[in-house]
């Protein structure tokens, strides 16, 4: 042995024979954050949705029942129709979202001159950091159908009510569309362009059969956030919505006074993401996010 | 100069004034400037020049991914300056080779045919075709990424040859290959060229594989062609100073050293492989030139030894020599020695200005 090394006794030479240690001191502080503050709440969600409340005291009874479930799917009751409403807000959300930013990406990644990209990235990403409350506001000042600023600039507002919900909601999410699917083209080597135009391709062809397919990944990372975002809004549906209410809304409403049914409501809600997880892995863009 | 055995007389490309500026303003960069160019048909053209010379500008111009500034680019004797790529009649072989990932090689190979709406049975009978062609029979239906880099090359080559273009154009096709392969690709496309028949275009920065390859060779140097002779053209005699230097090893005499030697002055070049090494006190023949000069390194090449040898006159030759058994003086370094060559072996460069 030479001198040079450190003495065996050290901390790094223990670390360096242990690996299961390394790992351990690695993840000890993430992994605890994680299992108590995500994963115990989660579970405690979920068995609480089994759980019911005395009609008299409204106290918590720990008994298993799937009555809130069956409340939920009742076709008599307003809870499933409310949750088909949310998933059609979620999905034209993302498809307004999708069909905004393939052509704004593809300007911004193989058009403009390469020193103004960073400054359109930045203008596309800037609303990001306005306060959510303060947009959603101002999108309520603007769409009120009696006097607003679009009804006195164009003599024509959505009012309030679920087409207004998707407005909203696809201006506050557009640009964790637009981020994904940017960077997406950006990796789509020049070359493939040329090399498809090269073969005869026109420019719409080439985009339906090269840069199309190979972006899809990048577009469909971002629906998992446009998706998943709209899914669990209620603000923005409370100050712009109308009569027209989502899930997030039903939670509001009722986890105060019925909580073992706001539980279940909200499980409806994580089921309906962990269903779109699952048909999405199967296209392999998960590996994008 | 007269060509040897011409190939044909029908022109496949013609550039006439050709130019390209990148850039606006005060930062504008001429990438080509002024370059007239016939290429013929059926011909393996070499356009041969070091990075930044033009050359792979040249060719983005004839396949119609750049516009030229000025000039124009005529095909077949059509006039397609302004003409964008799906509509012309060449086909190109990247450098990165631009295989689409998502596709197999299959499709890959019948993407060109499919835009073009060839029927399906008929589509497929030509990739196998061209599969065949480039020995790749069997693998038809895997990925781009589960190829080997001569592999993805050979669909590269299929994929264009597929099309049956008039002219072929390759950016560099050989650059990310090993030696090995790359040699053995070298005498692959040259046998598939003759095959086919099609003008193949071919750039490259490396002179040997452009010597070993081509019918002509363009040399190109800051955005201007230098030279287009036959390879045995630019190699023996070059044009200019800057293709003695690039095609080869630079062995020039100039001025004093010149007047001195060959008795005029000037700039003359020697090959280094002409010149033979004798003892310090040896004396030219009949037919020779001869300077005295002292070995600085002796650089062992396997094949063969160079030498450096600091002329006494001025400057230095450099003396490439066959290691075989009986191969005559071997100085060490810093010997003297007298370097002799034959005066046929000299090309006088201020002769052909």
């Amino acid at each position: 042995m030479t001198t040079t090394e450190a003495p065996a006794g050290s901390p790094a030479a223990f670390l360096y024979r242990h690996p299961r240690a390394r790992l351990t001191g690695l993840l000890a502080l993430p992994m605890t954050w994680l299992v108590l503050l995500y994963l115990v709440p989660i579970v405690l969600l979920f068995v609480t949705a089994f759980w019911t409340t005395d009609s008299f005291t409204g106290n918590l009874q720990r008994t298993f029942t799937l009555e809130n479930f069956a409340r939920v799917l009742d076709p008599s009751q307003p809870f499933l129709t409310t949750a088909l409403r949310t998933l059609a807000v979620a999905v034209s959300v993302t498809v307004v979202s999708i069909i905004l930013a393939v052509p704004l990406s593809l300007f911004l990644a193989k058009i403009a001159q390469p020193r103004w990209r960073p400054l359109l990235v930045a203008l596309v990403v800037t609303p990001l950091w306005a306060s959510y409350l303060v947009k959603v506001y101002a999108w309520r000042t603007m769409l009120n159908p009696e006097g607003g600023f679009l009804e006195s600039t164009l003599g024509f507002s959505t009012g309030y009510g679920w087409v207004a919900v998707v407005v909203v909601l696809t201006y506050l999410w557009l640009p964790y569309m637009v981020l994904p699917v940017y960077v997406g083209m950006q990796n789509v080597p020049p070359s493939l362009l040329d090399a498809s135009s090269d073969l005869g391709a026109r420019s719409w062809r080439t985009f339906r059969s090269v840069l199309l397919p190979l972006v899809k990944p990048a577009i469909i990372a971002g629906s998992v956030f446009t998706f998943s975002l709209s899914l669990g809004d209620y603000i923005t549906v409370q100050l712009v919505g109308g009569k027209a209410q989502m899930l997030g809304n039903v939670v509001y409403g009722t986890f105060a006074t019925d909580l073992p049914f706001a539980a279940a409501i909200a499980s409806l809600t994580v089921l309906i993401m962990i269903g779109y997880l699952a048909a999405i892995s199967r296209t392999g863009a998960l590996e994008n996010l | 100069m007269p060509r040897e055995e011409p190939l044909s007389d029908a022109i496949a490309v013609q550039l006439r004034g050709v130019s390209k500026t990148f850039g606006r303003g005060d930062d504008t960069v001429a990438a080509v400037r002024d370059v007239d160019l016939d290429v013929l048909d059926g011909e393996f053209l070499t356009l041969l020049g070091p990075s930044g010379s033009g050359k792979t500008t040249v060719l983005r111009m004839i396949a119609g991914f750049e516009l030229p500034t000025a000039g124009t680019v005529e095909l077949a004797g059509r006039d397609v300056t302004d003409v964008p790529p799906f509509d012309r009649d060449v086909n190109t072989v990247f450098q990165d080779y631009a295989l689409f990932p998502h596709m197999t090689v299959q499709q890959n190979v019948e993407y060109g045919l499919k835009v073009k709406r060839v029927p399906k049975a008929d589509r497929q009978a030509r990739a196998a075709e061209a599969l065949a062609q480039v020995q790749l029979a069997g693998y038809a239906n895997r990925r781009p990424h589960q190829l080997s880099g001569g592999q993805r090359q050979r669909v590269a080559l299929a994929r264009a040859l597929v099309n049956r273009p008039k002219v072929l154009l390759l950016d560099e096709p050989l650059g990310a290959l090993d030696l090995k392969l790359r040699e053995q690709m070298q005498v692959e496309l040259k046998h598939i060229q003759r095959l086919v028949g099609i003008t193949f275009i071919f750039v490259t920065h490396d002179q040997e594989e452009a010597l070993t390859m081509s019918d002509r060779i363009a040399v190109f140097d800051s955005g201007r062609i230098e030279q287009v002779g036959t390879p045995e053209e630019v190699y023996e005699k070059p044009g200019t100073e800057f293709v003695a230097g690039f095609v080869g090893t630079s062995n020039l005499l100039r001025d004093a050293a010149a007047e001195s030697v060959v008795g005029r002055p000037g700039i003359v070049s020697i090959r280094p492989e002409k010149i033979r090494l004798a003892e310090a006190a040896a004396a030219p023949g009949d037919g020779e030139h001869g300077v005295a000069g002292t070995v600085r390194e002796v650089i062992y090449l396997g094949t063969g030894t160079r030498f450096v040898v600091d002329l006494d006159v001025g400057g230095s030759l450099v003396v490439l020599q066959q290691n075989l058994h009986d191969r005559g003086l071997h100085p060490r370094s810093e010997q003297p020695v007298t370097l002799l060559w034959r005066t046929s072996d000299e090309y006088d460069l201020s002769r052909s200005e």
